[in-house]
């Protein structure tokens, strides 16, 4: 796989969002606007944060399907921490944090120590969080957090959301150890070729329990933004966002089969999806409807460059 | 037992070895005797608990209630076994459940309104198997987009509404065939069916071949590209058939499904021994670990467990499940 390979793929969606985001403001003169798109961004972020450890895990031939089941475990545990064990809430939503980042150090324990396929490691694990998320809030959902914590999920800092900062530093971060580190390159050099990443004498496990460990603390981090942005906690919060945030991945051209992918492609994969979802229902399309051609958007966008592909390397 | 022996070997990898007939079994049915023997002690210590849980009420809703989902696990089965997933079939059985009953509620005739599902079940598969073996885009991206279009698409078509006032002659789900619930029924007649015809017709030991080695199984003549459009096709056959069982079980149909059914039944086939990675295992694994869901959320209620816990307990009896299989393995290994 060439550099050249790799930046086609990327090259393309952002070409088709340049295109959708003109299309998008010629529909509608609310779209284009800084309130809005900052506004979008709001609502990216939780999706985000998970998109861009999943890219490495996806990246390393693996996949994390527990994220949304991490999200819930930990949105409930920081309501139950705080009002329920009676913890200053910053050290509840740490104490939650930990627990979530534990959840994800549970699923790289049964991938690389059982050697489990991480499909069903993570599908055994989406029952199991989730069932404990339940189990634990006894369907009541906690409210009437202090006005500042409203400020991680609401408020603005330099007059941009505050979450986006944090998806700003992510993101990059993410990048430069993806492109730049040894771990990065363990993380393609595993999705490539497993076996003989491991006869290279590279960390294969070691790699593999980070990552998963990661993604349950991203999970656990976009938990806690959730709950500031829409002031509650429920048991069935980031349900199916496992789903929304492979198919940013996807589209950003990370291969599921692993060895390839970047983190600027996740990116543009999720504005790519938000700014359909945001263009389309300033349009008046309702928000089942823009499910559906986001959908549409995947296939067509894989099989656009599958095809570009092929006619590339023949 | 009496199933299992009924059947001879399925793993190809496993036959020409000639051990004692235990043994054989143990190896080539470890992870069905699992499933049935936790069944089989779920079912004794409840019952010591609550004799109740063996009233002939609760037997018949355990086995039919989660029927429909042993019967679209044999679909999924298949379409693993060839190395592949399909995350859409939760949302095409909701579709599907629309159509049927809006057919039914709009007067057609009774089996064109459970059959004509089952045609468009099978059109929708044969285009996600064009795209995964033509197209040669993965079949967890197709059909996680095929997931996205449809669940958009039902909700934006019926605006969630709910059908009802369905033909009481439509809801054959809720009717008994020689004293026994429909839906037992078909799920036991389909599921030996294909468990025969996947170890004995050379179709299915293809499918085997081509989820076992795919070069190798091209190798040897199977055309691959035919075979995992036709797999994706018999997998919407069987997500039509469930639809059936599922749209007429009910007074009315919802324009929803049970949330992350898709996984459960993906779930249902793992558990009964399919290898996600391909190559193995068995549908009558698959419809086992279906009775074993219904088994342990029926047990649940039985032995006073609140009803919240009941996902995270059906998690660690999946998780359970998961790591004796591979401790399994690996001792065999």
């Amino acid at each position: 796989m060439t550099l050249k390979s790799l930046l086609r793929h990327e090259t393309f969606l952002a070409i088709l969002l340049v295109i959708v985001l003109i299309v998008l403001s010629f529909q509608s003169d609310k779209f284009f606007t800084v309130s809005n798109l900052l506004n979008q961004g709001r609502l990216m972020t939780e999706t985000g944060l998970i998109a861009i450890a999943m890219t490495f895990i996806i990246a390393t031939g693996g996949i994390d399907l527990s994220v949304g089941s991490i999200l819930g475990l930990t949105a409930i545990l920081t309501g139950v921490f705080w009002q329920n064990v009676g913890l200053p809430l910053p050290l509840a939503a740490a104490a939650a944090i930990a627990v979530g980042t534990f959840a994800g150090y549970v699923n790289g324990l049964i991938i690389t120590r059982f050697r489990v396929p991480p499909l069903i490691a993570t599908l055994a694990t989406l029952a199991l969080y989730r069932g404990l998320a339940e189990g634990i809030s006894q369907a009541r959902s906690v409210r009437g957090y202090p006005e500042w914590f409203y400020v991680l999920g609401q408020g603005e800092v330099l007059g941009v959301p505050t979450q986006l900062w944090i998806l700003l530093v992510a993101a990059v971060s993410a990048s430069i150890i993806l492109a730049y580190t040894r771990w990065g390159r363990t993380t393609y050099a595993i999705g490539s070729n497993e076996v003989a990443a491991r006869f290279s004498g590279l960390s294969v496990e070691g790699t593999k329990l980070a990552l998963y460990t990661a993604s349950g603390f991203a999970a656990a981090l976009a938990a806690v933004i959730f709950v500031s942005r829409v002031s509650t906690t429920r048991s069935d919060m980031g349900t199916g966002i496992e789903l929304d945030a492979i198919t940013a991945v996807v589209l950003g051209g990370t291969s599921i089969f692993g060895g390839r992918g970047t983190i600027v492609g996740t990116i543009i994969g999720l504005c790519l999806i938000q700014a359909l979802k945001n263009g389309l229902s300033l349009a008046g399309v309702k928000g089942d409807g823009t499910i559906m051609l986001i959908g549409a958007v995947l296939i067509l966008a894989i099989l656009a460059s599958n095809l570009f592909e092929r006619s590339g390397t023949r | 037992m009496a199933m299992t022996e009924a059947l001879p070997p399925v793993r190809p990898d496993r036959a020409r070895q000639k051990p004692s007939a235990l043994r054989r079994l143990v190896a080539d049915y470890g992870q069905e005797i699992i499933v049935a023997a936790a069944i089989l002690a779920l079912f004794v210590i409840v019952t010591a608990v609550n004799p109740r849980f063996i009233s002939a009420n609760n037997l018949t809703s355990i086995f039919s209630g989660n029927a429909y989902i042993a019967v679209a696990a044999i679909g999924m089965s298949m379409v693993i076994i060839t190395g592949n997933i399909d995350v859409s079939v939760g949302a095409l059985i909701g579709v599907l459940a629309t159509i049927s009953g809006t057919l039914a509620v709009a007067g057609y005739p009774i089996w064109v309104a459970w059959f004509f599902p089952v045609l468009v079940g099978i059109a929708v598969n044969a285009l996600i198997g064009v795209l995964v073996a033509y197209a040669r885009i993965p079949s967890i991206v197709v059909t996680l987009g095929a997931l996205s279009i449809m669940r958009g698409g039902l909700i934006t078509v019926t605006g969630g509404n709910w059908i009802s006032g369905l033909p009481p002659e439509y809801l054959i789900a809720q009717q008994r065939l020689f004293g026994l619930p429909v839906p037992l029924i078909a799920m036991i007649v389909l599921t030996i069916l294909a468990a025969l015809w996947m170890r004995y017709s050379a179709f299915g030991r293809s499918l085997y071949a081509l989820g076992g080695n795919h070069e190798a199984a091209i190798a040897t003549g199977i055309p691959a590209e035919r075979r995992i459009v036709a797999v994706f096709m018999i997998n919407g056959f069987f997500a039509g058939l469930a639809t059936i069982l599922f749209a007429t079980q009910l007074q009315v149909i919802q324009s929803t499904v049970p949330p992350n059914l898709e996984l459960t039944i993906i779930t249902a086939a793992v558990i009964g021994g399919v290898s996600i990675l391909g190559g193995s295992g068995t549908v009558i694994g698959s419809t086992l670990a279906a009775i074993l869901f219904a088994t342990i959320g029926s047990a649940l209620i039985f032995i006073n467990v609140s009803a919240y816990w009941l996902r995270a307990v059906i998690g660690l009896l999946i998780l359970a499940t998961v790591l004796a299989d591979m401790l399994r393995r690996r001792r065999r290994a």
